[in-house]
Parts: structure tokens; sequence; C-alpha cells
């Protein structure tokens, strides 16, 4: 199989009784499932057309996001949904697959609102392309969109087209430690409703509560006044952080350096109306120590749930179904789960449908 | 369906909705028959006005037992026959569904039904320093329902997005009756995005009867800059420029001669009269930022020689450059009894060949041909002038109307960027995309919809089609209460 081989693909899934795709491999609650066979799609690997003036960039499924952002910094671009484990070795197809974001989704959006054209081998072994590469598009059911968060079950991605954005031209971070979380939630919501429009704002469980950090970004002759005015919001100590320290703070986020390696990290949809019911379930199953942030203007959480905690997975699930809460899991012990969507699940009679269209065999497996 | 069921059906419709709410008849059910895409017509079996979600479930699971198409329909704003009866189907009148059920500002998001107009809901989150970011030009009168199939977009969605971008959690109706949440209240969500999925199909998928939107702050400025060129090629090179600099405008927009002419007539913005290009390029977003952008953008367009420039000196003014830009549709409209809206998307760099091309093609077919387009996204809206009532124009026209989608094809484009496929466009779907593709859209939609009812013959290209029948505007537009873009 080489790069920019489709057919390969396709006939490798046609040949497979269970198939699930791998790109990078950073993600292996989405792959390490029992009786599948893994897809190796890395070797779809190359950044196939970038215009910079279109604001497009589009890859090969398994191409390194590590590599489609150097390309794009080089013309003063990036992707503002900010990819996660883009260092790790996460892949272009394995984020779209997870349809998971970093912190840099505040400013512009997720994934989804970026991805604008895909190709996908389906269940039945079709190369299938949806949307277009052009940034504006209403042609036909959106199949881009379908693929966010698909998690390899409803098709094997094999190459994705993205709206990119300029870069900020500086970055800097404001943050503030030991917060207990309502005063946390509560300065998140004045600074989120102030008019300094933000890159990211999180709210980091550490070992003194809660930390909030908030990072800004843009025309650097206005970087201070924007940065006094926001600090101006919160009326407490203040540090800041700039240049480097700010990149390599932000990088380590989005890689879980943050997790313990052998942790299960997870990602749930939140609201900041919602953070008070997972601090709740996390309380219950003796939880609230473990580490969290609770990102993007308090609209998802990653949690680092304990290797010697695992498990107890099946009763987070059942707690958060219970509270009403989804969660994915990026990685997580193979056997600890029946997949990696732990918790409340909607859609269900919309997405059998639309597995019955794409996986009549049931090749990818139920999601 | 035997004449016998079919009075039965109605007769069940009328004891369930009462007979106030279930039009039959020619008079009553005229102004149903078409949409803003007036050169189609067909009528339908009946019209029903529901009161509630409870309602339109009923309705279509009616529909599904009898095996009655039918479809939802909000203000008839659709240009591109989207909202067309299926002939002996059903209209599912949804504007009584027009409550905002909710306005959060801590969440920043807003539960709406499906009839609810779209500027309500910017008017209701005005309060609390919000609004609702996409903004078709007929945002007045169109609702979020019809939004949400269509997946409409407007002057801001380079920046922000269209309608899906902007829709975070929904309940459905699937066409055989069946209640289904999609989504819910957080920007992030797990597994396939349905939400997704279902913005933009038209009404293939069943109907939205609850929905959960997104709201933005609102920018405490903007910066708004008109530039006149003396050609369309320099106000397109204007544009690239502004791209190349880094700058994210929230939005670029280009006018031509004839458009620039008909808006200046009908609503007095201030244009320049004798420019052959007109560039508008707003910032928006917090002051200081704002401010060391626009002297950025300043820089960037005096570089592309502009013979005049303007900059809104309070809000007023900013309104009446929008004012004409927004109306610059219905103005070029009546330059001409009929028009035709095109809709094609071509990458932002090949805007200049493609209007030169369609200048050409519109000449070859002695068909006058404006343009006003979000340059930003490469969205064209060339309007193409005729007049039904001479034999055989319409069909030039369309023909015209062809040739112009195969170009924002050939030009690696697309034939719709925010106005959907409906009617209009179903048999170019096929030229864009191949036939795994469509087999796969075709292969979804029957396995939501087996039997094909709901908005049945609209987006696939082998679906049937009504005749071409009629001509003259629709009539919210000859009240002035819509215009077409």
């Amino acid at each position: 199989m080489s790069g920019g081989d489709f057919g390969a693909v396709a006939e490798a899934v046609r040949g497979a009784e269970r198939v699930v795709p791998r790109g990078g491999g950073t993600k292996p609650a989405l792959w390490a499932v029992e009786g599948a066979e893994v897809l190796d799609v890395s070797v779809l690997r190359g950044v196939t057309e970038y215009l910079p003036s279109e604001y497009t960039v589009t890859a090969l499924a398994g191409t390194r996001l590590a590599d489609v952002e150097s390309r794009l910094a080089a013309e003063g671009q990036y992707l503002p949904f900010d990819p996660l484990l883009v260092e790790a070795g996460g892949t272009v197809g394995g984020a779209v697959a997870a349809g998971a974001n970093g912190p840099g989704r505040l400013r512009y959006g997720g994934l989804r609102d970026f991805l604008l054209a895909v190709t996908f081998i389906d269940g039945q072994g079709e190369i299938v392309r949806g949307g277009a590469r052009v940034v504006k598009n209403a042609a036909g059911f959106d199949l881009p969109k379908l693929m966010v968060g698909s998690l390899g079950r409803l098709g094997v991605l094999t190459e994705c087209t993205f709206k990119v954005f300029p870069r900020p031209e500086s970055c800097a971070t404001l943050r503030v430690v030991g917060m207990a979380l309502d005063e946390a939630l509560e300065a998140a919501g004045r600074v989120g409703a102030g008019a300094v429009e933000l890159e990211c704002l999180d709210l980091v469980h550490g070992l003194a509560g809660w930390d909030l950090e908030i990072r800004i970004g843009g025309r650097g002759t206005a970087l201070d006044a924007r940065l006094k005015r926001t600090a101006d919001l919160l009326d407490t100590d203040v540090a800041t952080l700039s240049g480097d320290a700010d990149a390599t703070h932000w990088r380590a986020r989005r890689e879980f350096g943050w997790a313990s390696p052998d942790a299960s990290v997870l990602k749930l949809p939140l609201t900041p109306a919602t953070a008070g019911a997972l601090e709740d379930v996390l309380a219950g199953l003796d939880a609230g120590s473990i580490g969290r942030v609770y990102g993007a203007g308090v609209q998802q959480a990653f949690l680092a749930w304990p290797s010697e905690r695992a498990a107890d997975l099946p009763a987070l699930d059942r707690a958060l179904a219970g509270a009403r809460l989804t969660a994915l899991a990026l990685r997580a012990p193979a056997a600890a789960a029946a997949g990696p969507i732990l918790g409340y699940r909607t859609g269900g009679a919309l997405l059998r449908r639309v597995r019955r269209a794409l996986d009549p065999d049931g090749r990818f497996g139920r999601l | 369906m035997t004449s016998a069921d079919a009075t039965n059906f109605l007769d069940t419709l009328t004891r369930r909705l009462g007979p106030d709410r279930v039009l039959t008849g020619a008079a009553p059910m005229a102004a149903y028959e078409s949409d803003a895409l007036t050169a189609f017509r067909a009528r339908p079996r009946a019209v029903v006005l529901v009161d509630s979600a409870e309602e339109v479930v009923d309705v279509v699971r009616l529909c599904a037992g009898a095996n009655v198409p039918f479809l939802a329909r909000g203000s008839g704003t659709s240009l591109s026959g989207g909202s067309l009866p299926v002939h002996d189907g059903v209209v599912i009148a949804m504007n009584r569904l027009n409550r905002i059920l909710e306005v959060d500002p801590v969440r920043r998001t807003a539960v709406v039904e499906p009839g609810v107009v779209n500027l309500a809901v910017s008017d209701a989150a005005a309060p609390y320093g919000l609004y609702y970011s996409p903004d078709p030009s007929s945002q007045s009168v169109c609702t979020i329902g019809g939004n949400l199939a269509f997946n409409s977009g407007g002057a801001h969605c380079l920046k922000y997005g269209m309608t899906s971008n902007h829709v975070l959690g929904l309940e459905v109706v699937l066409p055989d009756g069946e209640v289904v949440q999609l989504g819910g209240d957080s920007l992030e969500g797990v597994g396939p995005d349905l939400v997704g999925l279902f913005v933009g199909s038209e009404g293939l998928f069943g109907i939205a009867t609850k929905i959960v939107l997104r709201l933005l702050p609102k920018p405490e400025t903007y910066f708004t800059l008109l530039a006149a060129y003396d050609s369309l090629a320099a106000a397109g090179e204007a544009v690239a420029a502004v791209v190349a600099s880094g700058l994210l405008p929230g939005a670029m927009e280009i006018m031509d001669n004839l458009a620039i002419e008909a808006a200046e007539a009908a609503v007095g913005a201030g244009y320049p009269l004798d420019a052959e290009g007109l560039l508008i390029v707003e910032l928006e977003g917090e002051k200081g930022q704002v401010a060391a952008e626009s002297e950025l953008l300043l820089d960037v367009v005096r570089r592309s020689k502009p013979y005049l420039e303007h900059v809104a000196s309070d809000p007023d003014d900013r309104m009446r450059i929008w004012k004409g830009r927004k109306s610059a549709f219905s103005a070029v409209g009546r330059l001409s009894p009929d028009y035709i809206v095109q809709d094609g998307v071509v990458p932002r760099s090949r805007l200049g060949e493609a209007l030169t091309k369609i200048q050409r093609l519109g000449e070859e077919h002695g068909i006058r041909v404006a343009n006003v387009f979000h340059a930003g996204d490469g969205n064209l809206h060339p309007l193409i002038l005729f007049d039904g009532r001479v034999e055989g124009e319409l069909e030039r026209a369309e023909e015209l109307a062809g040739e112009i989608l195969r170009l924002c094809i050939d030009l690696g484009g697309s034939i719709t960027g925010e106005h959907g496929v409906g009617m209009e466009k179903r048999q170019y779907l096929g030229e864009m995309f191949g036939d795994a593709d469509l087999d796969a859209m075709r292969r979804i939609r029957l396995a939501i919809d087996p039997g094909e009812l709901a908005n049945r013959g609209k987006m696939f290209p082998d679906a049937e089609a009504p005749a071409l029948l009629s001509h003259g505007p629709h009539p919210l537009e000859a009240a002035g209460v819509i215009s077409r873009e």
C-alpha cells in the first residue's frame, strides 16, 4: 500500500471481517478493539495540496499533524481547531475520527467547523468523497461532518481537506492559581463575556485548587493593552506567560503532558452549567483528586483517570450515564469498556440507519 | 392511493387539526405553491398549519402511514426551490412554531422552535450582548428551520461559518415519525456528528422541531471600509492582498457596476456610480485589536490603488453601506421582470477568471448578468436577468445558469455556497460528485427514509421535476419583504 493508493485500502476493507483503522496509534481506545483487524493507514502520508491564498490544505489521512502544522507555519497559518497529540505522532485521519480538539478551539471553533472535504472507504469498500475543497459549500449531504467523531466506525478516512486561518502574530497567557471551582467558573464567565477575544480559556485542576489560564493572541502592537484589559477583570494576582514559555505551556496541554502516561484519558463535552454535575460524578466515585482540565471556555473536560483505578471505568460509565454526561476515551485499557464511548448517548435511531447505509455488513463494528 | 383513501387521509388530518388548520383547494393554497425560486410551481394535496412539535409528529406519522410525501416550510424564501411543494404531497407550515424557548447568557445558547425568524434570535439575545451570527439577506423573514435545512450563509461566513457551525443540538422527527435527539448544549460532542449531517440535508432526513443555537458576543466595534476601483479585477486583487496580509476580516464583498447602479437607485447608499468594482471590507471585534488591524488594512488596500476610499464614520454610515449591499439583489431585480440568482463557489484566487468568463457567457447568450458576491469565501452570486414572457428567454437564462455552474465545478469549486441544491441544481449534483459519492448519499437517504417521503424530488438528479411555469416576483418580494441572495 503506497501513499494515495486508496484502492489498496478499499481492498483491505473488503477482505476483512472486522476492521479498525489506525494512524499514528496515539489514541489506542479507538483502535484497540478485540477481534478486529487493525488497518494501518499511516502509509497514506503527505500534504497533497496546500493553497495558502485559499485558506485550504489537503492531506492524506495518515499524514502527521506535525507535518501539516509545519507546512502551515511557514506561511503564517495554522489549524485553528488546535489538534491534540501532535508531537506524539497523531495523524490527520485520527484527529477527524476522534473529533477532539485542543484548547485553541475556543477562538474560532472545533474540527467540525474546519473540515471541508473528505475521502473515505465505506464498509463495502467503496471510495466515497464528500464536501468540496473550497471554504464555502452547501452541495449534497455534509459527509465531512458525519466523519467527525466517527471513530473509524463509518468509514476509513483516506484524505481530508481543512480550512486554515492566519496564525495570531503573537500570544501571551494570564494565569491565576489556586481558586475554588465556583470562583474559577465565575471568573471564566466574566472574562469570557468581556470584549477581548480569547484564544484559550482553561480551568486546570491542580494541587492547590483550580488554576484559570487565559490565552490572548493577535497583533503584537495591541497585545499588552488587551492583556491589561483582561487582567483588570480578574481583580486578583495574575501571572503572565509570554514568548516561548507561553507556546511550550499550551503545547504540553494538548499533548497531555499533565497526565500520567499510563492514565486513561477521556474527553467530555461540557458547559459551565454541567461542570458541577461532572464534579458530583467524580466525587461520588471518590475521584475528586484526579487530574482534569475544563477547557475551551468550559466546553470540554479532559480527565486523566489513574491506571490503578482502571477497574472502576465501568462504574464511571454508569455514573456518567446517570448524570446525562458523555465521554470519549482516547486512551484506556482495551478491556475496560464495551467501546470508546462512555455514559449518556443520543442519536441512536439516526445513527443505526446511517450505519446500515455505510456499513451494512458491520465490518467496522458497533459505535 | 384511491380517491377513497385520499378522502380518508384528508378527513383524518382535519379531525386532528381542525378545519381551520388544514388548507385545501386552489385559493387558500396559492401562496404555498412556490417559493423564492419562482420559476417552479406545484400544487400540494393540503397545507397544514401545525401548532406544536407533537402535531408535527402526528402529521408525519399520518403521512408515513398513508405513504404521502411531505415537506416542512417556513417563510418560503428558498432560492433553490427547496420548499417547493411535492405535487400531491402535504406542506407542513411551521411558522406557528415560533417560540424562543430559552436564551442562556452563561452557556451562550438559545433554544428555539424552527418557525422562529432568524433576526428574532439576535433580537432576543441582544439584551445579553449576544447575537446569532449567520445573516442571510432574508434574515428579517426567513426562519431558523429553513436556515438549518439548507445550511444558510450570509456575508460573515469566512470567519464564523455557516448555519451548521452554529447549531449545537436538535430534536428531530425522522420521516417515519420517530423522534430523536441529536447533539446537546455544548460546542463539543462525542461520536459521529449527526447534527452536522442533519444540517443542510434539505429536509430529506425529516423535520427539526427544537434547535439549540450558539450565540456569539456582539463585537465591541466595527471598521467598515468602502473602496472603489476602475475594474472588477482590481477589486479582486485587493481581496487577494488582504488575505495575504494575514488579516481575517469578518466580511469582504464585491459589487459590479450594474449592481452598484441598481443599489444606488434603490436605497441611495452613497456608492460611487462610476465604479466598475466596489469592495466592502469589514473588521470587527474589540477596539484595541480592530484599531491595530485597521492600520494594516488601510495600508494594504491603499497599495491596491482604489480611486476612492471611504471609512464608515459612525454606525449609521455603516448601516447605510450594508443596506446598499443587502438590497442589491432586489434592486437589480427591478431592472428586469425576472431573474435567476446563482450561488456557485470558486477558489478565491480564480474569482477574476470566473467573472470574466461569466461576462463572456452572458454576452454569448445575449443576457445581462449582474454580479454581487462574497469575495472573502469565493461565493459568487451572478444575477441572470431575463423576461419570462418572451418566448425562449427562460430557457436561455436556465442554460446560461447551467454553464455558470459547470464553470464553478471546472474551476474546482461548488455549485452552491449557501442556497442549497433544492429543485434548481439537481441535475448538476452529479457533475460535482462521482457515482460512488452520489450512491453513498442515496443509500443514506434510503436508509433514513425508504419511501422517500420527506421533501421528495429535491437534491438528487434523477428525481421527477415539475414543469417550469411561472414568471414574476414572489409575493413577499413584490411587497418588498424579501430579497434574493
